[in-house]
């Protein structure tokens, strides 16, 4: 049934489609909606589930890694300063092997306080053994949201579904809800493979000395790796019921292009807008859109961009010291290519800085006459800053 | 001796603590009372190592180690994941030490009671960060030496009253019992364990290696802490009601910090000062308990 939804709204509706049992979650703008929003399901009965309403992120994703050790389905959200402040408990998830499902609001980090959209809180967690998949549209939020609870009790590893604050979050859009049957059918009971009982009684997480640490990381790693080769079988399930599929990387028109940009998140819809008009005037121009960004789809991104000329890569980040991260991820998936393309790298929209279609036609005109790809980043459209004296 | 315990241990015989570990005695005698229908969350902290490495386990109940600060939130958690499937009988519990507890746990811990989580937190207290060297915590008392409060440093804030932290929540029960008076520590994890809501046993448990005391007097030490008064035994009810369980025989404080390496470089006016300190909570607890004052 079609609805028009808000973004945060999206996740809540997956969430109680997926008969989550256990939610935990601290109020952080922008997220609060989705938190609210799973509350009053929880209050009228449409989701039978316990919200531990806690007093911080780090409780809540430590609370969630108790009810998932203890064999049940379990939901956070969060953002920003809550993500940077969950950090230590991310690698506890991944590491305990939980399939823990978070929604995660992309917001800048403080300071100065700011609460737009911004991709450095959950990029700045790459390294954490969390699956990331970058969402553009209140659809494809709730369909991934489902996907994740599939990917997560596949492989158990934990996954961040990730929107960009307000731009998705707070937008409102036609997203068809599914019944409960059609999602049954894609997303069965969850059956944990492990857990707390007092019949089977079990030590977790316990030391773990030089002896037999490196191949518990070996094993996070390999199911890491099996995601990418089972995200297909996902989306071939998740078609059959659903009839729509994303991919892990989504390129559009990027065959016979010359130069590809290459965006996440919801900049994907502004530029899908650009790569018609340049089309339609003739320009060969390609867009890749990077879905899933761990584990990194690394072989599909070489096989897309490998024979393009000039790559443009579009941040709504930055590592200090390194530059745009999705730009420093592709150029080590192209590295080893014997013809490779130019990869430019463009920082762009930090803070909740609009990303206009102006702001991606300077970035395509550049590429395009740029002979010379410099090694740092890009940065668009800085102002003239007068500092203080 | 003979004690009138529960002798059925869900403790194997062999562990990794120091001789004489005060915390070991206690994870006997409180499994004891708890039985194996248990769920035990472990933060960080002596137990960590004690409770063995992968793929050993000390403990004959299920064991679940977590995050240093997480003991509350982490047992929230397993209790929610409990209650959703219909399990009523099993009793989860958090087995934390005292930097777990006074310290980096405190924030947690208070979310869960405040909650009135259905849960039993057991705070076994050596008074400083032992895992790591001896390191001074919260729970570290007036005078003590640690790592970290070396030579003329020695620590001259008072030792948090957790107890009393807890009791300003209003949980249902919150409780004092010590490695030396295992029967009155059992009869407090048994009431607890019959008790819903947010549990709190504070434990006094020696540590040899810390405390600089030989290991047979470890017991010996738990005893006087509770003689001289340094460690009442009492519990709480519903936050208002106290009962002290035991009486004091009216041993002076120098008694018991002779004995431990940790206080020798106090003076007679430092213990003349502390036996002061001692006095003044106790008469407080007194108050508290509508006990009237002697003398």
């Amino acid at each position: 049934m079609k609805q028009v939804l808000e973004g945060s709204h999206a996740v809540a509706e997956a969430v109680r489609l997926a008969r989550v049992n256990v939610i935990s979650a601290y109020p952080i703008t922008p997220q609060t909606h989705i938190v609210e929003r799973l509350s009053d399901f929880c209050a009228d009965g449409r989701l039978d589930a316990r919200f531990l309403r806690v007093e911080s992120e780090h409780s809540a994703l430590a609370a969630l890694i108790g009810a998932s050790s203890t064999g049940v389905r379990t939901f956070t959200a969060t953002s920003s300063q809550g993500l940077a402040l969950m950090h230590e408990l991310l690698h506890w998830a991944s590491g305990a092997r939980l399939p823990i499902v978070m929604a995660e609001v992309n917001r800048a980090l403080a300071p100065g306080w700011n609460i737009w959209t911004d991709q450095t809180d959950s990029l700045a967690q790459r390294d954490t053994g969390w699956m990331q998949l970058y969402c553009e549209t209140g659809q494809e939020v709730l369909d991934t949201t489902l996907q994740a609870y599939w990917l997560a009790e596949t492989v158990n590893l934990p996954v961040m579904v990730i929107l960009d604050a307000f731009f998705l979050s707070h937008t409102y859009e036609p997203v068809d809800i599914p019944s409960q049957e059609q999602v049954n059918g894609f997303l069965p009971d969850y059956q944990p493979r492990f857990q707390l009982d007092t019949r089977n009684p079990c030590a977790f997480n316990q030391l773990a000395p030089p002896n037999v640490y490196m191949e518990m990381r070996h094993n996070i790693q390999q199911a890491m790796d099996q995601v990418l080769s089972r995200f297909g079988q996902m989306e071939d399930g998740f078609g059959v019921v659903f009839g729509r599929r994303y991919g892990e990387v989504e390129p559009l028109q990027c065959d016979d292009a010359q130069i590809i940009l290459v965006t996440s998140g919801t900049i994907t819809s502004t530029s899908r807008a650009l790569q018609q008009q340049l089309r339609a005037d003739g320009e060969r121009v390609g867009l890749l859109k990077i879905k899933l960004f761990r584990p990194f789809p690394a072989d599909a991104v070489r096989r897309i961009l490998g024979g393009a000329q000039k790559v443009a890569v579009i941040d709504r980040n930055c590592s200090f010291g390194a530059g745009g991260i999705f730009a420093q991820e592709v150029r080590a998936a192209l590295c080893n290519l014997s013809a490779r393309p130019l990869v430019f790298s463009y920082i762009a929209g930090l803070g909740g800085r609009d990303v206009t279609l102006d702001v991606l036609k300077l970035i395509y005109r550049h590429t395009k006459d740029c002979e010379h790809c410099p090694d740092d980043s890009i940065w668009m459209g800085l102002h003239e800053v007068h500092h203080a004296t | 001796m003979q004690l009138n315990v529960p002798d059925r241990d869900y403790m194997h015989s062999g562990h990794v603590g120091c001789p004489g570990c005060g915390a070991a005695v206690a994870m006997k005698f409180v499994l004891r009372a708890l039985g194996n229908k248990t769920i035990m969350v472990l933060p960080a902290c002596c137990w960590s190592i004690i409770a063995g490495p992968y793929p050993q386990s000390t403990l004959q109940i299920p064991l679940i180690h977590s995050a240093f600060e997480t003991g509350g939130a982490m047992a929230s958690g397993v209790r929610a994941a409990l209650d959703v499937k219909g399990d009523k009988e099993t009793c989860v519990v958090t087995w934390a030490g005292d930097g777990g507890t006074f310290d980096i746990g405190f924030q947690a811990l208070s979310g869960a009671v405040e909650r009135n989580e259905d849960f039993i937190y057991f705070c076994y207290d050596n008074e400083a960060y032992m895992n790591t060297g001896i390191q001074r915590s919260s729970s570290t008392p007036y005078g003590a030496w640690t790592t970290t409060t070396p030579g003329r440093d020695w620590k001259r804030m008072r030792k948090k009253n957790i107890v009393e932290a807890l009791v300003a929540h209003r949980i249902p029960y919150a409780a004092t019992a010590s490695i030396a008076y295992p029967e009155d520590l059992l009869r407090k994890v048994s009431k607890a364990r019959s008790i819903k809501g947010s549990r709190f046993l504070h434990i006094f448990a020696s540590c040899p290696t810390g405390w600089r005391i030989p290991s047979e007097i470890s017991v010996k030490i738990a005893r006087m802490a509770v003689q001289t008064n340094i460690f009442p035994l009492y519990e709480v009810e519903n936050g208002r009601k106290y009962t002290i369980n035991f009486m004091p025989k009216g041993y002076l404080v120098k008694e018991y910090f002779k004995l431990q390496g940790r206080f020798k470089h106090l003076s007679e006016s430092d213990l003349d000062q502390i036996q002061a300190m001692v006095e003044e909570d106790w008469e407080l607890l007194l108050r508290k308990a509508g006990v009237p004052l002697q003398g």
